[in-house]
C-alpha cells in the first residue's frame, strides 16, 4: 500500500463521486459518456495505487533493487482500460445515432419527444 | 487416434465453452454471408449446449471440475471451476442460446437488413462467449472482463432494435450497465486488497482468515450494487423494461432468459462462496436488503405490468417481479429457499424464452406486439397461443407446470422460516400474474379480430419447433423434476454448507 497515508484514496473517492455526479445530473449525453469515463479511471486510479509500493520499481531483477511494486493490479488496469475504450466508443456510436434519428442528443428533450411519440 | 483427439477434447471441454464461440465470432464477421453465418452459429451454439450437458453430468457424477487455463495451476493462474452450481447454470444459458438461435432467420429477416444478420451472430456468439465464460470462470477478475464482453455486446444487439427507441433504451442501458460493471470491478479490487487473490475459492479461505472489516463490508456492498444492476432488482431495474421492449424479438427472448439469470448467479456465487452466509447476513444483514425490495418487486413488477398495453413491454416488467422471486430466495438463506431461488432461474428461463419467441411469432405475422392486435389470435395462430397459455399458466404456478415447482419451494423456505406473512404474499403476487396472463388470453381468446384485420396464417415452423420444445420443457420439467431441482437442491446444500 501507498506509504505516504490514504489520499490516493481520497482523491479516488473525490473522482469517482465527481463522475457519478456527472452521470446523474447532465441531460447531454456527450456530458454523461464523460461523466461515465471519469467514473471509470478512478477506479483505474484505486488499483494502480493499491498496487504501488514507495520507492518500488517495477518488478525486474537488477543490481540493487529490492522494492518492488505489485505489478498484478497494474496489468489487470491495462484490461480496464481496454473495457472503458470500448464502452465509450459504442457510447460515442450509440450517441451519434441518436443524433440522427431525433436531432437532438439532450436527455430531457429525447424524453419529450418520446412522450409525443406513446400520445 | 480418434479415441485420443476426443479425450483430448472431452478433458478440454471448459476451455472450449469460452474458446470456441468467441472465435466463431470472428468467423462470422469474416463470412459476411448470412446463412453460412447462421449455420456455423447453429453448430456452435448445440455444441456448446452438448458440451454443457457432458460437463453437467461429470460434475454430477465426479464432482467439481477445475481446469488450469494454459497449464498455469491455481490460485497463480486462471481457473475455470465448475460445481453443480455453475454447471446448472451453464446448462440453462447454452441451451437457450441454442434454442432462441435456431428459431431466429425468420424473425431476424422481418427486424434487420439481411447484409447485417452475420454481424448480428458475431455480436449474438460473443454475448453466449461472455456469458458462458462468467458463468464458469473461478477467477473474480475474469468475472468482470466476461461480464463486459457479453454486457457490450448485449447493448449493440438491443441497438438493432426497428424503431429509434432501441437507441435511447440501448444507451440508457450502457450508463446504468457501466456503471454497475465497475462497481463490481471496485467491490473485486478491495477484495485483492484484503486477500492477495483474485482465485474466487482462494479468496473464500483468505476471507474467513481475515474475519469481517469495513473494507470487507464496502468490498461486499460494491458488488452487491454491481450485481443488482445487471440482474435488475427492483429498484435497479430501470433500464430493463424498455431494453426488452424495443430490442428485437429474438435479442428479447435471448437476454430475458441469459443476462439476468447469469448476474443472480453471479451474486449468488459472491455471497455465499466467497463472502460466506454467515459474513453476508449475520454481519452485513444482506437479506434485511433483500428480501423487501424483492417483495417490492414482486409486487411492483406484477401490477405495473397488469397495466401496459404492449404485451412484450408486459412481460418485461413481469421479469422484474419474477426476478424478484429469485433475489426473495436468495435472502431465505436456507436450502429451500435457496433451491427454489435456484430453481426459478432454470425455470424462468424457460418460461420467458418461451413467452418472448410467441411475441416474435406474433410480431412476425401480425406486424405488432400491442395486446389489440392480438384479438382473435387464439383461432388464427392456435399453435402458438396454446404455448403461450402454457407459459403463461406457469408463471402463475399452475400445478404440472415448472412454475409450480419453484414456487412451492419458495413458499416452503418461508414457511421453514417462520415468515408466514412471505409466503402470502408469494401467493397473492402469483394471483396479479394470473391478471396480466388473462388480461392477453381474453383478448387472443374470446375477442373477435376486426372485419377489416389481414388474413394470419400460423406461424412458421422454424418458429414454432423451438417455442413448443420450449413449452413441453415447461411441461417436462415440472413433472420430472429431478434435473432441476435435484442439481439445485445439491447446489444449495452445497453453498450452505450442508451436509447430504
Amino acid at each position: 500500500m501507498f506509504e505516504g497515508g490514504l489520499y490516493p484514496y481520497w482523491i479516488v473517492i473525490f473522482l469517482m463521486m465527481t463522475g457519478l455526479y456527472v452521470v446523474i445530473s447532465r441531460d447531454n449525453l456527450v456530458k454523461k459518456v464523460i461523466g461515465l469515463n471519469i467514473f471509470q479511471v478512478s477506479v483505474i486510479m484505486f488499483y494502480v495505487a493499491m498496487g504501488k509500493v514507495r520507492g518500488g520499481t517495477a518488478p525486474i531483477e537488477a543490481e540493487g533493487f529490492t522494492v518492488f511494486s505489485n505489478p498484478l493490479p497494474h496489468v489487470l488496469m491495462l484490461t480496464a482500460i481496454v473495457v472503458g475504450v470500448a464502452t465509450t466508443s459504442l457510447a460515442l456510436a450509440l450517441v451519434v445515432r441518436i443524433n440522427e434519428a431525433y436531432g437532438t442528443i439532450e436527455e430531457d428533450e429525447l424524453r419529450e419527444l418520446e412522450r409525443e411519440e406513446d400520445a | 487416434m480418434i479415441d485420443l483427439l476426443l479425450e483430448r477434447v472431452a478433458n478440454d471441454l471448459p476451455a472450449l465453452q469460452i474458446a470456441v464461440p468467441l472465435l466463431s465470432a470472428a468467423i462470422c464477421l469474416v463470412i459476411r454471408r448470412a446463412r453460412p453465418a447462421w449455420v456455423l452459429a447453429m453448430v456452435v451454439a448445440w455444441g456448446s449446449f452438448a458440451g454443457a450437458c457432458v460437463i453437467l453430468s461429470r460434475v454430477i457424477h465426479h464432482g467439481t471440475i477445475s481446469y488450469a487455463e494454459g497449464g498455469w495451476r491455481a490460485p497463480w493462474g486462471i481457473e475455470l471451476r465448475i460445481d453443480l452450481l455453475n454447471a446448472l447454470v451453464l446448462l440453462v444459458v447454452t441451451g437457450i442460446c441454442a434454442i432462441v438461435l435456431t428459431a431466429s432467420p425468420r424473425s431476424l429477416d422481418q427486424e434487420i437488413w439481411r447484409e447485417h444478420h452475420s454481424k448480428f451472430y458475431a455480436l449474438y456468439l460473443l454475448c453466449m462467449t461472455g456469458l458462458a465464460g462468467m458463468t464458469i470462470t473461478g477467477d473474480a477478475f475474469n468475472i468482470f472482463v466476461f461480464l463486459e464482453i457479453s454486457s457490450l455486446s448485449s447493448y449493440a444487439l438491443i441497438a438493432q432494435g426497428t424503431t429509434r427507441r432501441a437507441l435511447t433504451s440501448s444507451i440508457q442501458y450502457l450508463v446504468m450497465g457501466t456503471i454497475g460493471g465497475t462497481f463490481i470491478l471496485l467491490g473485486i479490487g478491495m477484495l485483492y486488497m484484503v486477500t492477495g487473490t483474485l482465485n474466487i475459492a482462494d479468496m473464500a479461505v483468505q476471507l474467513a482468515a481475515v474475519g469481517p472489516n469495513r473494507t470487507v463490508l464496502v468490498a461486499l456492498a460494491c458488488v452487491g450494487i454491481g450485481t443488482g444492476i445487471k440482474l435488475a432488482i427492483f429498484p435497479l431495474h430501470i433500464w430493463l423494461p424498455n431494453a426488452y421492449t424495443y430490442a428485437p424479438a429474438i435479442v428479447t427472448a435471448f437476454l430475458a432468459a441469459t443476462a439476468t439469470k447469469v448476474a443472480y448467479y453471479v451474486l449468488v456465487r459472491f455471497v455465499f462462496s466467497v463472502f460466506g452466509a454467515k459474513l453476508a447476513f449475520d454481519e452485513l444483514h444482506l437479506d434485511a436488503v433483500l428480501m423487501p425490495l424483492a417483495i417490492a418487486a414482486m409486487f411492483a413488477g406484477s401490477i405495473v405490468a397488469i397495466f401496459q398495453d404492449d404485451v412484450k413491454r408486459l412481460l418485461a416488467y413481469s421479469s422484474v417481479a419474477q426476478i424478484g422471486y429469485m433475489v426473495l430466495g436468495l435472502s431465505l438463506v436456507s436450502v429451500s429457499g435457496l433451491t427454489g431461488g435456484l430453481v426459478h432461474l432454470f425455470n424462468h428461463a424457460l418460461m420467458k424464452s418461451g413467452l418472448f419467441l410467441v411475441m416474435a411469432a406474433i410480431l412476425l405475422r401480425t406486424g405488432s406486439t400491442r395486446i389489440d392486435a392480438m384479438a382473435g389470435l387464439g383461432r388464427r395462430m392456435p399453435l402458438t397461443m396454446a404455448a403461450f397459455v402454457v407459459a403463461g399458466l406457469s408463471l402463475i404456478g399452475v400445478p404440472l407446470t415448472v412454475g409450480f415447482i419453484s414456487k412451492w419451494y419458495l413458499v416452503t423456505g418461508a414457511i421453514e422460516a417462520g415468515l408466514w406473512p412471505v409466503a402470502v404474499l408469494i401467493l397473492l403476487s402469483s394471483l396479479l400474474a394470473l391478471i396480466y396472463i388473462w388480461r392477453v388470453v381474453e383478448v387472443a381468446y374470446f375477442r373477435s379480430p376486426p372485419e377489416d384485420a389481414p388474413e394470419i396464417r400460423e406461424a412458421p415452423p422454424s418458429l414454432l419447433g423451438p417455442i413448443w420444445v420450449l413449452a413441453g420443457a415447461i411441461v417436462f420439467f415440472g413433472i420430472f423434476t429431478s434435473l432441476s431441482v435435484g442439481t439445485a437442491s445439491a447446489a444449495a446444500q452445497m453453498l450452505l454448507g450442508v451436509a447430504q
